[in-house]
C-alpha cells in the first residue's frame, strides 16, 4: 500500500484549506510525515494515528517508550481521545509500535 | 549522496538540515538532524509535529532581544484550525459569575478599552522535554518552544470588569476557535484562577511586536500571561467564561500538571488535589545562544558568551557564569531591561588565551532570590527544566 499520495491529499484537506493565502517557497514548505518502519500493522497503526495527528511522534517518542508506555498510550487515545479503535486493532497496533518503536528496556 | 532518510525527505519536499546547534546534549531531540519546515507566513522552524503544528525555533533565530513574528514558535493540541475573519470575529463574555454578557468586535476591543503593551516570553510548558533524562514522552521539544515579544492589547481585567464581576468568581475560563476532529476529543479549553485573570499584567493582544498576530500564534485575539507558560496563552480567543466553581475539563484536571509542592511556584488552588496541580509560573531559567558546540573558538581571538535570563516575574538580579568546572562563578553583563516579564539578555568575554576544552555552565538568579539547580525535578510531563546550562566547546 502505498500511502504517501492519499496522506498528502488528506493532509491538504485537513490542514492545508486553513491555510490560504500565503505561498510558502516549495523547498521549504513543511509536509507530513507518513514513512513509519515496515512491518505487520504498519498501514492500520498509521490509518488510525493520523486521523488526529501526524505520526512524526511516533519515532521521536521511541526513546521514552517500552510496551507498557505503548499499551497505556493507545488506552489514552482511546478513553481520553475518542479514538475509534476496537480492541483487536488495539492490540496489533501495540505488537507494531512495540516491535518497532520501543527504545526504553522494561 | 543522500541517505535512504535524505532521499525519502527530499521527496516529500523537506529540506533535511542541521538545526541551530545544541547545547551539548548528545542524544534527544537538539542531537540530531533536525528537520525545517515552514507553515505558510512562517520561515523554516524545527518540525516536530506537522499536525496539528508543533515548530520550535532555532537557536540562532533567539539571538535578537524580540523573537521575530516569522520565527516565533508555534504549538496546537487540535488539527482543526480556522483561519479567522476579524471583520466578523466576536469575542463572547460571560458566565454565571458575569453580570452581563458582551459580544465583543474587534473595532470594540481597539477602541473602547485602553491599549496596553508588555514585554513578555513565551514558554511552553513543555520546553526541552525532549532534554530530560530518563526521557519523558509528548513533544519532543528542544530549547526553542519560547520566545520573548512585546504584546499590544487590552487588560483582561477591563473587559471582565465591563461584563462584570459577580463576588462569588472563582475562575475565568478561556475557549479558542481551533477545534478536535473526533466527537470524543476534548476541546482545548483553559482556565485562570480569578486573581490572576484580574491582574493588572494580563491581557488580551491583538499584535505582536507591533504587528496584528499571526495566524500561527493566534489571530485576531490572544490571551497574554506574563510569567505563566504558555499553555495558558489561549489562541484564537473566542468565548471568556466567568464561573463560581471549578472547570473540570480535561486540560485542566488531567493534562499540565505538576507534582504538588514540588516547584515554589504560584499556586492554582481551586485545580489542586493532593497528588498534583496544574503548572503555573515559569522557572527561574536561562539560554546559552553563543557559543554552540559547533563555534569554533580559535586561540587568542577575542570571543563572547551570550544568551537569555529569565523568570516567572519577579524580574532576573544577576546571571553567574562559571568556566572552571563550577567552582567560581563571575556576573555576566546584563543587557537592557524591558520589564520583570521579558527575557534579559546576558553576555561576558571569553578567554581564549589557552587552547583546549572550555565548559562554559551559566545559571540565572531571579530577584526573588531563586537560582537554577543543578538538578532535574523528576515530574511525568517533564516540565520545568531549569538546570544550570552548559556548553562545550574548543579552542584551539
Amino acid at each position: 500500500m502505498r500511502l504517501k499520495a492519499p496522506l498528502t491529499a488528506v493532509s491538504a484537506a485537513l490542514f492545508g484549506a486553513a491555510t490560504v493565502g500565503h505561498a510558502p517557497s516549495a523547498a521549504a514548505a513543511a509536509a507530513e510525515v507518513t514513512d513509519l518502519h515496515e512491518g505487520a500493522g504498519r498501514d492500520l497503526t498509521v490509518g488510525r494515528c493520523i486521523v488526529c495527528h501526524s505520526v512524526e511522534y511516533i519515532p521521536s517518542n521511541a526513546p521514552a517508550m517500552n510496551r507498557a508506555a505503548w499499551q497505556k498510550t493507545i488506552q489514552k487515545m482511546k478513553d481520553k481521545f475518542g479514538a475509534p479503535i476496537t480492541d483487536e486493532e488495539a492490540k496489533q497496533i501495540l505488537d507494531y509500535l512495540d516491535a518497532n518503536y520501543s527504545g526504553k528496556s522494561g | 549522496m543522500l541517505t535512504r532518510r535524505e532521499a525519502l525527505l527530499a521527496a516529500a519536499g523537506w529540506i533535511a538540515a542541521r538545526a541551530g546547534a545544541d547545547q551539548g546534549v548528545p542524544a534527544g531531540a537538539s542531537g540530531g538532524d533536525e528537520l525545517l519546515g515552514a507553515l505558510p507566513g512562517k520561515k523554516p522552524l524545527i518540525q516536530r509535529a506537522f499536525r496539528p503544528p508543533n515548530f520550535e525555533t532555532p537557536l540562532a533565530d533567539l539571538e535578537p532581544i524580540h523573537t521575530d513574528n516569522s520565527v516565533f514558535f508555534v504549538r496546537y493540541h487540535l488539527p482543526n484550525i480556522p483561519r479567522i475573519d476579524g471583520a466578523t470575529w466576536r469575542l463572547q463574555v460571560g458566565g454565571p459569575s458575569a453580570q452581563r454578557a458582551l459580544a465583543l468586535s474587534l473595532r470594540e476591543l481597539k477602541g473602547s478599552f485602553e491599549q496596553v503593551s508588555v514585554d513578555a516570553v513565551n514558554q511552553c510548558s513543555g520546553n526541552r522535554r525532549g532534554l530530560f533524562s530518563p526521557r519523558v514522552a509528548g513533544v519532543q521539544w528542544g530549547n526553542g518552544a519560547m520566545g520573548n515579544a512585546l504584546w499590544t492589547g487590552v487588560r483582561l481585567r477591563d473587559v471582565l470588569h465591563k461584563a462584570g464581576v459577580a463576588a462569588d468568581a472563582l475562575e475565568v475560563v478561556f475557549n479558542g476557535a481551533d477545534t478536535a476532529l473526533l466527537p470524543g476529543t476534548p476541546d482545548f479549553v483553559k482556565s485562570l484562577p480569578i486573581e490572576r485573570a484580574l491582574d493588572e499584567s494580563t491581557l488580551i493582544a491583538l499584535e505582536m511586536n507591533g504587528q496584528p498576530l499571526p495566524h500561527w500564534n493566534g489571530a485576531p485575539a490572544r490571551l497574554v500571561v506574563p510569567g505563566w507558560t504558555g499553555t495558558y496563552w489561549m489562541k484564537h480567543l473566542t468565548e471568556i467564561r466567568i464561573q463560581p466553581a471549578a472547570f473540570d475539563g480535561f486540560w485542566m484536571k488531567s493534562a499540565y500538571r505538576i507534582p504538588t509542592g514540588a516547584f515554589a511556584t504560584a499556586r492554582f488552588v481551586s485545580q489542586e488535589t493532593s497528588e498534583n496541580t496544574p503548572i503555573t509560573e515559569m522557572l527561574v531559567n536561562s539560554l546559552i545562544t553563543s557559543p554552540t558546540p559547533a563555534t569554533r573558538l580559535r586561540r587568542g581571538e577575542p570571543a563572547r558568551l551570550a544568551g537569555k535570563a529569565w523568570d516567572g516575574g519577579a524580574g532576573i538580579a544577576a546571571v553567574e557564569v562559571s568556566l572552571d568546572g563550577r567552582q567560581s562563578w563571575r556576573e555576566a553583563k546584563l543587557g537592557r531591561d524591558l520589564g520583570r516579564f521579558a527575557w534579559r539578555q546576558f553576555q561576558l568575554p571569553l578567554d581564549t588565551s589557552r587552547s583546549g576544552p572550555l565548559e562554559i555552565a551559566v545559571r540565572a538568579r531571579s530577584r526573588n532570590g531563586a537560582t537554577q539547580p543543578e538538578k532535574l525535578t523528576p515530574n511525568p510531563s517533564g516540565y520545568h527544566d531549569n538546570i544550570v546550562q552548559t556548553v562545550r566547546v574548543e579552542v584551539s
